[in-house]
């Protein structure tokens, strides 16, 4: 039993910070709100991170759900744009996606509002819902651009109605579909979680106020704290969720993978609210990074499950 | 990262269940909470037979008639223990957890041929002196005094919130030498018999109506100098050690008993009702159970990871202290939720016909004491910022 990184784990997630560190930088990040950059998600997909479930020999890395939630968790913190977790499901169900010559996205039905993630960035369009994976015909989309989508960084386009398009996969890749992709936005909202406190202890630890740093003041301090206690508390619970997909554990898979987006979605939400506290007056302006990670936090609450949702899942488990 | 045990973890888990089911017919129910002198034979007839088992010191070094065993199988023994409701640590808690590492680590040979045995077989009964009316939180600022007279220390001061004073045969216990030194440098630890003549125990009543502590008082307590542990006036280092030998393991007991009584309380919620319909029946009641469940789920991978790094480095690490924050919010929210769902059941302390509301009303009130005992909250807090996230000190 271990749930500590391995070499090869630690080497692989350090790996993709510092790429993501050096071309996806908060000014290359803030970019997209003006479109996807496709050269940069091309470079994305060289790092292998739509192919990295794909088998070798379907030019994929063929590693597993335990790596996957370390790259996602790397994505989340650096805020990457674009239709990342869409695009790395359908690795190996659609052509393209993995190697980044495809863009595709995803939309959960049903649902009263309809809305489309990054629209005008994609080359497919899949909708997901109990009887399978649907392959929808954008051409034939009437598809409204949101004016003011509350993440600058999640364009969305609202759709009246989707036609039922073209079955793909059936209830089982599913279902299977919705575990990995709560899984994978956990790690994504784990990431997040601990970017903002690392955020927030910086400020606190630079930002003075009567002649100290605000982070002497115990007021400020616990609130950096309590930051810490989330993001780790997420983080046992998502990596376990991962590695128990891979079928390398011993408790329910199902109760871990609710319990993973529940503990990263509060994390990653009650992060983002506490840095923007923490960085005061600026905490509330454009300029100011904290706000992206609030409103990703709210983004993905809101996909394969909310933690309401998969609260009252895991209370029908009792 | 891999959660699967090892084959020898397997049969450590196996061998283990098998002396558990012929062992824990043979203990009787546990004796009543406030009783102290049937609590206490209780749990050394408990260690006993982990001693006769050889499961006795499950961490401990060999050497020192431990078991020597892993983080993982430490786990796993809590595990197993608690699945069949086997005794706690109980009055056992000091002598295996504090004061015997800290005799392991520190003490004379002689002072190791003596106590070590004794605590193991569950013979000696220990208690802790460190905290004092004056000092909670800031506990280097202690006061009892210890002075030297020949071969002996005389003793006088106040210790607050002894546990198990009343049944105790020694305490480990703070005091201070040098009243002159930087309060941290002045402090000795010492091994006080607590038949010495000058001790009077005065027993405190909690919240929950009984007397889990007590205060102690000291009044010329003469005790010999070779009782003494470590070098005069470095027992503030000594006292430390003892955390360092924590492996993340504290609290698992404690979670896994929480896990059942959400799991107790959702059942007691789907057959009471209110408003002409069953409790479960509400769908923010359910979510809110369920929530929690998931936080304690969480905690359970947060234990697995803390003893990962234990196996790894033979120190919890961070750990510790991000777990007894979340855990004490967890267990306070169950609080609440608990006397939402029990309504006027959460009335009575004691079981009322038919409704099993008992436990869960003093895990409401021991819940209050999660954010209090070993560490407050607020210390807790100030460690993980300036510790872990290297926030800049007030003081």
């Amino acid at each position: 039993m271990d749930l500590e990184l391995s070499d090869d784990e630690a080497a692989l997630q350090a790996g993709l910070r510092s790429f993501l560190e050096g071309r996806f930088a908060m000014g290359a990040v803030r970019a997209a709100a003006d479109g996807l950059d496709r050269g940069r998600w091309r470079e994305l997909a060289d790092t292998g991170v739509f192919g990295l479930r794909l088998s070798e020999d379907d030019g994929g890395v063929g590693l597993g759900m335990t790596e996957a939630v370390l790259v996602f968790e790397e994505l989340g913190r650096s805020l990457v744009p674009g239709p990342v977790l869409a695009t790395h499901l359908a690795a190996g169900l659609v052509d393209g996606a993995a190697d980044g010559s495809t863009v595709v996205g995803l939309i959960e039905r049903p649902a009263t509002v309809l809305l489309i993630e990054h629209f005008d960035a994609l080359d497919v369009l899949l909708a997901i819902d109990d009887d399978g994976i649907w392959r929808i015909d954008l051409d034939g989309l009437d598809a409204e651009p949101v004016a003011r989508p509350l993440d600058p960084l999640t364009p969305l386009h609202r759709v009246a109605e989707l036609a039922s398009g073209e079955l793909l996969a059936g209830p089982e890749v599913a279902a299977t579909w919705r575990q990995e992709g709560a899984v994978l936005a956990a790690a994504s909202l784990l990431g997040m979680a601990a970017r903002c406190t690392e955020l927030a202890v910086a400020y606190a630890g630079e930002r003075e106020q009567f002649g100290k740093p605000i982070g002497v003041f115990q007021a400020v301090k616990h609130i950096c704290a309590d930051m810490l206690t989330r993001a780790e508390l997420a983080r046992g619970v998502v990596y376990a969720a991962g590695v128990t997909l891979d079928g390398r554990g011993v408790d329910d898979a199902g109760r871990l993978v609710a319990a993973a987006k529940i503990t990263a979605g509060d994390a990653a939400k009650g992060n983002g609210k506490a840095c923007i506290q923490v960085h005061g007056g600026m905490g509330f302006t454009w300029e100011i990074d904290a706000h992206l990670f609030l409103k990703r936090a709210i983004v993905l609450d809101t996909v394969f499950g909310s933690v309401d949702d998969h609260s009252e899942a895991v209370g029908a488990t009792l | 990262m891999d959660l699967r045990y090892t084959d020898d973890e397997v049969a450590f888990r196996d061998e283990l269940r098998g002396w558990l089911a012929q062992a824990m017919p043979t203990v009787g129910p546990a004796p009543d909470e406030d009783d102290w002198t049937a609590t206490r034979a209780y749990d050394a007839a408990w260690q006993r037979m982990l001693y006769d088992a050889g499961y006795a010191g499950i961490n401990w070094p060999k050497e020192y008639g431990g078991r020597g065993a892993s983080p993982v199988e430490h786990l796993i023994f809590l595990e197993e223990t608690e699945r069949v409701g086997a005794p706690y640590v109980g009055t056992n808690f000091v002598g295996l957890l504090h004061a015997g590492p800290t005799i392991m680590t520190e003490a004379s040979d002689a002072q190791k041929q003596y106590h070590l045995p004794a605590i193991l077989k569950g013979e000696h009964c220990w208690c802790q002196g460190f905290s004092e009316p004056q000092a909670g939180s800031d506990l280097a600022s202690l006061r009892t005094r210890a002075v030297r007279d020949g071969d002996e220390y005389v003793i006088n001061g106040q210790k607050i919130w002894t546990s198990h004073a009343h049944v105790a045969q020694y305490c480990e216990m703070l005091v201070r030498t040098d009243p002159d030194a930087p309060k941290h440098r002045g402090i000795s630890w010492l091994i006080v018999p607590m038949d010495a003549p000058g001790i009077d125990i005065r027993p405190l009543k909690t919240i929950r109506g009984g007397s889990e502590f007590s205060e102690v008082f000291f009044d010329d307590v003469r005790v010999p100098v070779v009782n003494r542990v470590g070098e005069e006036n470095d027992g503030w280092r000594v006292a430390m050690v003892t955390f360092s030998f924590e492996r993340g393991t504290a609290f698992v007991s404690e979670l896994l008993y929480s896990m059942q009584l959400v799991a107790d309380l959702a059942a007691i919620a789907k057959q009471v009702t209110g408003h002409g319909a069953a409790a479960w029946e509400d769908r923010g009641l359910r979510r809110e159970v369920g929530h929690l469940a998931a936080e304690l789920d969480a905690l359970w991978a947060l234990t697995r990871r803390n003893i990962s790094q234990a196996a790894r480095d033979g120190v919890p690490g961070v750990g510790g202290s991000v777990f007894k924050l979340a855990y004490s919010e967890t267990r306070q929210k169950l609080g609440d939720v608990t006397d939402r769902v029990l309504h006027r059941a959460a009335l009575s302390i004691d079981d009322l016909p038919g409704m099993g509301n008992g436990r869960h009303v003093q895990g409401r009130l021991h819940a209050l004491a999660t954010s209090i005992a070993a560490g407050t909250t607020q210390i807790q807090r100030n460690i993980v910022g300036e510790r872990v996230l290297g926030l800049p000190k007030e003081r």
